[in-house]
């Protein structure tokens, strides 16, 4: 049996939606059978495949290259999943958003910064005006909130999708 | 007193004429979302989230205030109520700043609730962003109004239990805040007794005590009916 090709991205969030797919703990020898990992943080691969059946995607677009990023990879994915309330909602990084980036930028490189206040310009994208959920970006097949969602919560979605079925969570995840 | 026969989602039931269509569906398990109603408080029918609907009309009525009629056929879940129920929740999500992974009430939160309820997994609304203050001049609360959904259950816990009606409503439309006095900082208010009912009776994180982190504000609704029992049997 062939494996199903599965990858992650991390946009604008914490780490934390990864933390707890990895949390799945046993779970993850099964998964190793049954799914190859293509493209993630977690794994050496730098370019996006040609099609990949599964994206998780962690964050919400922030930035430029979040935005190229993203619909690059819906592009090239067959099920799309905003993985957390940072790609479901927009979150914490949303919470930027009351202010205008000038002023968030002056707040954190300047206002703040004692020694040789700088804003960083090389190597870095630009931040978009507004922090937005993925959908609002590119259409998205399955939502699964939580800050994070729990380890039980990814391992359903990944075992409904595994059957060929998609998750249906309504009753069982909620934000936060 | 006389009584009533309707039915409650093809079910055979009868009531006190007095009684909303909420009233009886709880007695009977029969799920009706609220959020601006609270037991022990007087019904105002303002969130929208009770809205039901009632077979040969076309209009929705809210099941809080709307009591029962002869003959009244009630649909409690159709698929329009549903839709309805939903964008209520995603609308309150809009134009609020509701994190909840930062929320005081994080886990205790009856918006939370209803969202995973009614099965909003997403919001397919643009979220408003709006600057909305913080009051924490209170020596042992504080107000976060980028939390408030402006149910009033604040304003009538301090009007009708406590009766020192520090809170009232300001302003019309997207522009609607919960006030204390005449718009004083909180902490200046001179009628507030300090009794800590509206931070009970909250049911988001927007009124909550200074001190708790994250997830740590539980609310105790269940007070309300007890003190309200207890003064009605004095």
């Amino acid at each position: 049996m062939s494996k199903a090709t599965f990858a992650t991205v991390w946009l604008d969030g914490c780490s934390g939606c990864h933390m707890s797919f990895l949390d799945i703990d046993e779970f993850l020898l099964d998964l190793a059978d049954k799914i190859e990992l293509v493209y993630s943080p977690l794994v050496d691969n730098k370019d996006f495949p040609e099609m990949v059946e599964v994206t998780l995607v962690e964050g919400a677009v922030s930035n430029a290259d979040d935005y190229e990023k993203i619909q690059y990879i819906r592009q090239h994915t067959r099920t799309l999943i905003s993985l957390g309330d940072c790609a479901v909602t927009g979150n914490v990084p949303s919470m930027r958003n009351p202010f205008f980036v000038d002023e968030v930028i002056d707040r954190a490189y300047n206002e703040n910064v004692t020694i040789n206040p700088q804003v960083p310009h090389i190597g870095v994208p630009e931040l978009r005006p507004w922090v937005v959920p993925v959908h609002t970006i590119v259409p998205v097949d399955v939502y699964v909130p939580g800050c994070p969602p729990s380890a039980a919560l990814i391992k359903h979605v990944l075992t409904e999708l595994l059957e060929g079925r998609k998750p249906d969570l309504s009753d069982i995840a909620r934000f936060g | 007193m006389s009584f009533k026969t309707f039915k409650i989602d093809d079910m055979d039931l009868s009531a006190a004429e007095d009684d909303t269509i909420l009233q009886v569906a709880r007695e009977h398990d029969i799920f009706i979302p609220t959020l601006c109603f609270l037991e022990g408080l007087s019904p105002v029918g303002a969130c929208r989230l009770c809205l039901v609907e009632i077979k040969g009309s076309s209009k929705l009525v809210p099941a809080c205030v709307t009591q029962v009629q002869e003959g009244m056929e009630v649909l409690t879940n159709s698929e329009r109520l549903q839709k309805y129920r939903r964008m209520v929740i995603e609308m309150l999500f809009s134009e609020g700043n509701h994190i909840c992974a930062v929320c005081v009430s994080n886990g205790h939160c009856d918006l939370q609730y209803l969202a995973q309820r009614l099965g909003v997994d997403h919001n397919e609304l643009p979220y408003l962003h709006q600057q909305k203050p913080v009051d924490a001049s209170h020596y042992r609360f504080a107000i976060d109004h980028n939390r408030c959904v402006l149910c009033t259950r604040c304003v009538r816990v301090c009007d009708e239990i406590e009766g020192a009606h520090t809170w009232d409503v300001m302003s019309h439309g997207i522009d609607s805040q919960v006030i204390t006095d005449l718009m004083q900082p909180w902490g200046d208010s001179e009628t507030c007794t300090s009794c800590g009912k509206c931070i009970q009776v909250c049911p988001t994180g927007a009124l909550f005590k200074k001190s708790k982190a994250v997830a740590e504000m539980v609310k105790e609704h269940e007070f309300l009916p007890y003190l309200k029992t207890m003064r009605e049997t004095k």
